[in-house]
């Protein structure tokens, strides 16, 4: 265990340092000069140097890297160029709101999945399987962007439950933002809670027909009590890959949602950048969005191990 | 011979009306895509436009099916560039072993960290928005799952007697790739490829909404859709049929892949395919 441990660690930093180069090349080095990339074609020579200054970019590349990895290490991202703020600031504000939706929009997802998927396998081919096989079909195929309008569509312009789009901040009080979260949550979760019951109903059918379960239903057990004692657990292991991979994507996933209800969050922060031409804030978003994708990566390795002990000497395979 | 699945004809069905609308798309469509009709604007679903036409007076259906075009033109080669690198990468990894095999892989990991949304923002950000960058971020996103695929699958043919065989004939390893290896492993492609197509269906959509993808003039099922957002409570139609035609192209991918799965590979019927933008 402690020699897999270290091993993935390692395999977890090189990762994490492989992507930081990707990033740097792409934003410091493809557009020439990063500075005048940001200021325009008719920046003032004087406002240029010192920004250029201000970015270090006289200094050579690898000492440039180095320092940018140096004070990132540190929490320091840089100050935005649009904004003139700390971006450090303007992430762990974003965060405050695409971080809940993520986890929110994760828990619906594993709500809505786990009943429909224990549902279908205890009655696997039967006619409740196949409509409920057939509905996740649907769900896998359906946009979450375009589920967001239709969602808007009836419950805020329609029923007038909620509304449109927009946050109040958590400082408006708990119950407030996350009603201002349901819709975009929900949007997020269904296409993904359709994946998740998919592979969770393969898993449990999988399992269903282990020697062990076999046993257990020759002793009189009924399907579903051997689903929920003894299926279940074994077939975690798939599951939990996937609601890995899920929150990765819920994460990444958020930035397109919080377009469609215009929520504050690290979406949005980007195509600001992005329209704005604020490198110093595109390059630090992404820089938190892909360690994320990687650290939850890992985790997600280390709770495989934790769940199957076996996994840590087999070593994963690829 | 296997009994065809109903669902696998409607996959057929779904499938082959998308590329019909794209093809047919490129000779005529009922009205020109991009011809404004400011006087004509807005109007409901009608025997005259179908589809209804949006807030420029444009004809939603002929839209429609020009976007058809862009959304397969962009998954077709964005997955063509998943296979044409990620195949010959996962074959020799798994004909060459050790080294090679972990760098590969490594960089696969590497390449999985970046989401095809992320890397888009970051091709964006720099070269500025266009199809081209949205098809270079999905293709680089399906290179690592084909690579994972033809590595694994070629992994499980290289003990097996026919490829010992060409062996101990004195073949060398990129032969036996090339000729014994890629035949074998041809219907798993075939059945991912499906599956990666409908994902990249989606992506494009997905970046185009975000103005990531497709630019105006062009068409676009994702664009159309952003243009609807501000629209929908007074002109749904708007809203309605760019994002069905995305549901059901996509749906139509996913059943064909299903049901090539049962003909081709009956063992495995566990999909692990992940919407990724």
């Amino acid at each position: 265990m402690t020699a897999w441990l270290a091993r993935r660690l390692l395999s977890l930093v090189l990762t994490l340092l492989a992507a930081s180069v990707v990033i740097f090349l792409m934003i410091e080095v493809f557009p020439g000069d990063p500075a005048a990339f940001m200021m325009g074609l008719n920046a003032d020579p004087a406002a240029l140097a010192s920004l250029q200054e201000q970015l270090g970019l006289n200094d050579p590349l690898l000492v440039r890297y180095f320092s940018w990895i140096g004070a990132l290490l540190q929490g320091d991202f840089g100050t935005s160029y649009t904004y003139r703020v700390p971006v450090g600031e303007l992430i762990t504000q974003r965060l405050a709101v695409s971080l809940p939706l993520a986890v929110f929009a994760l828990i619906l997802s594993i709500i809505i999945a786990f009943p429909v998927a224990i549902f279908a396998a205890s009655r696997a081919g039967k006619p409740g399987d196949t409509l409920i096989m057939g509905t996740t079909q649907i769900g896998i195929a359906i946009p979450n962007f375009w589920f967001a309008m239709l969602l808007v569509l009836l419950f805020s312009t329609t029923l007038r439950w909620f509304s449109a789009g927009g946050f109040p901040g958590w400082q408006a009080g708990f119950f407030p933002a996350l009603k201002a979260l349901i819709l975009p949550a929900l949007a997020l979760a269904v296409p993904q809670a359709a994946i998740l019951a998919r592979i969770m109903r393969a898993a449990l059918i999988e399992t269903l027909s282990e020697d062990y379960v076999r046993t257990a239903r020759a002793k009189g057990l009924s399907r579903g009590q051997v689903i929920w004692r003894h299926a279940l657990r074994n077939a975690m292991i798939p599951v939990l890959t996937i609601i890995g991979m899920q929150f990765s994507f819920l994460l990444a996933g958020s930035i397109i949602i919080e377009n469609v209800f215009f929520l504050p969050g690290l979406g949005r922060l980007v195509f600001q950048g992005i329209i704005q031409r604020d490198l110093i804030v595109v390059k630090s978003v992404v820089v938190v969005l892909v360690f994320a994708v990687v650290l939850i990566t890992f985790l997600v390795d280390l709770a495989y191990v934790l769940i199957d002990p076996r996994l840590s000497k087999r070593g994963k395979g690829t | 011979m296997k009994r065809i699945s109903s669902s696998f004809i409607i996959g057929i069905f779904l499938t082959a009306l998308t590329f019909l609308a794209a093809l047919i798309s490129v000779m005529w469509t009922p009205f020109d895509p991009t011809v404004l009709d400011i006087a004509g604007r807005l109007q409901a679903p009608s025997s005259t436009h179908w589809f209804g036409t949006d807030h420029l007076g444009r004809d939603v259906l002929s839209m429609v099916m020009a976007g058809a075009q862009n959304s397969l033109a962009v998954a077709v080669i964005a997955v063509g560039i998943g296979m044409g690198v990620g195949v010959p990468l996962g074959l020799v990894a798994a004909a060459r072993r050790g080294l090679i095999d972990e760098m590969l892989m490594r960089m696969n990991d590497l390449v999985f960290a970046f989401p095809a949304l992320i890397l888009a923002i970051l091709i964006t950000a720099v070269f500025g928005p266009g199809a081209i960058n949205a098809i270079i971020a999905i293709g680089i996103f399906n290179i690592p799952v084909f690579a994972r695929l033809s590595r694994g699958a070629a992994l499980s043919l290289w003990p097996r007697e026919y490829v010992m065989a060409a062996r101990l004939a004195g073949k060398g390893v990129f032969r036996i790739s090339v000729e014994h290896i890629l035949p074998g492993i041809t219907g798993l492609l075939i059945i991912q490829g499906t599956i990666q197509f409908s994902l990249a269906i989606i992506a494009e959509a997905g970046l185009s909404y975000v103005g990531l993808g497709a630019q105006p003039p062009d068409p676009s099922w994702g664009r159309m859709l952003f243009d609807a957002q501000t629209m929908t409570s007074f002109a749904p139609w708007l809203a309605l049929f760019p994002g069905l035609a995305i549901a059901f192209s996509v749906l139509g991918l996913n059943l064909l892949g299903d049901g090539l799965r049962d003909v081709l590979d009956p063992r495995s019927r566990t999909r692990t395919g992940q919407v990724q933008i």
